[in-house]
């Protein structure tokens, strides 16, 4: 059942992406002043949203599994943690390209950046840290804390746009803004597309949730085979 | 539409779609991987069980 959910979500993901890719270069215009290269909004910010929600909805599986002590809660975690950081990488690169037609520098130390880069520094800690313990229950407790550590510069990274007004655009979609910063057009197509991410977001997370089950079976049935 | 930055713009869709592709590719390793190993322990276990005790 889980595995032809898995299947369903990714395909519809991946369907409805490329059907917004039709509205993305035919139907949508260009943005007056950056042209074609606009268009990289459609993956980055949509990335951007569904890196924040991952680490997010991570934390909260982190206080699951500290309050529980269950295991499932610590696996749903680290899978979701890994999914987000994924797509935090799809956020910086495709910023990264924007920034070098439109900026005409790959990176600037901007607060956003800075946080973001700093975000994905934690990430690939946690990811780290995982690696580096093999005790179950307390590889479990500390990347726990570290998730929810993490949360805070998740926090910073989505309000840096509004505390530092420097080099990174600001806000633009309604929900912040209030509206009149963006065509209804262009933020419909960003949410749509953030639709798509999540649905794929969904799936790569159960598929890595499935292993992280498979990894606790293994190590089980080691110990009995040992014992 | 307007053709100055299509270059760039291509290469930013064709890395999201390249680092989302890696990362299947990863999770694809990473599954068979554990496939083996799944396979490897409940090998052992069998062997043991068919193993008499030793007095």
């Amino acid at each position: 059942m889980r595995d032809k959910l898995t299947y369903v979500l990714l395909a519809a993901g991946a369907l409805f992406f490329f059907f917004n890719l039709h509205g993305i270069f035919d139907v949508l215009p260009d943005e007056a002043a950056q042209g074609a290269i606009y268009r990289i909004m459609y993956l980055h910010i949509p990335a951007g949203i569904t890196c924040l929600t991952g680490f997010f909805i991570g934390m909260i599986f982190s206080i699951g599994y500290l309050t529980t002590g269950k295991l499932a809660f610590d696996a749903a975690s680290a899978s979701i943690n890994e999914v987000a950081l994924v797509f935090a990488f799809m956020n910086v690169v495709t910023g990264s390209i924007w920034a070098r037609i439109i900026w005409g520098i790959w990176w600037t130390w901007d607060p956003r950046l800075t946080a973001m880069f700093v975000c994905l520094l934690i990430y690939v800690g946690y990811l780290l840290l995982r690696q580096a313990i093999d005790e179950p229950t307390r590889r479990g407790r500390l990347s726990a804390a570290f998730s929810i550590f993490g949360t805070v510069d998740v926090v910073v990274v989505w309000k840096s746009i509004e505390w530092f007004r420097t080099q990174h655009p600001g806000p633009v979609l309604d929900v912040r803004t209030g509206g009149g910063h963006i065509d209804p057009a262009m933020q419909s197509m960003i949410f749509r597309d953030l639709f798509a991410f999540l649905l794929i977001a969904a799936a790569l997370v159960l598929i890595r949730m499935k292993q992280e089950e498979n990894a606790r079976e293994i190590d089980a049935l080691r110990r009995l085979a040992h014992a | 539409m307007d053709t100055r930055n299509l270059t760039f713009m291509f290469y930013g869709f064709l890395a999201a779609w390249a680092i989302i592709l890696i990362y299947v590719g990863t999770l694809v390793r990473r599954g068979s991987k554990l496939k083996r190993e799944l396979e490897d322990v409940k090998r052992l276990l069998s062997a043991k069980e068919s193993t008499p005790p030793r007095l």
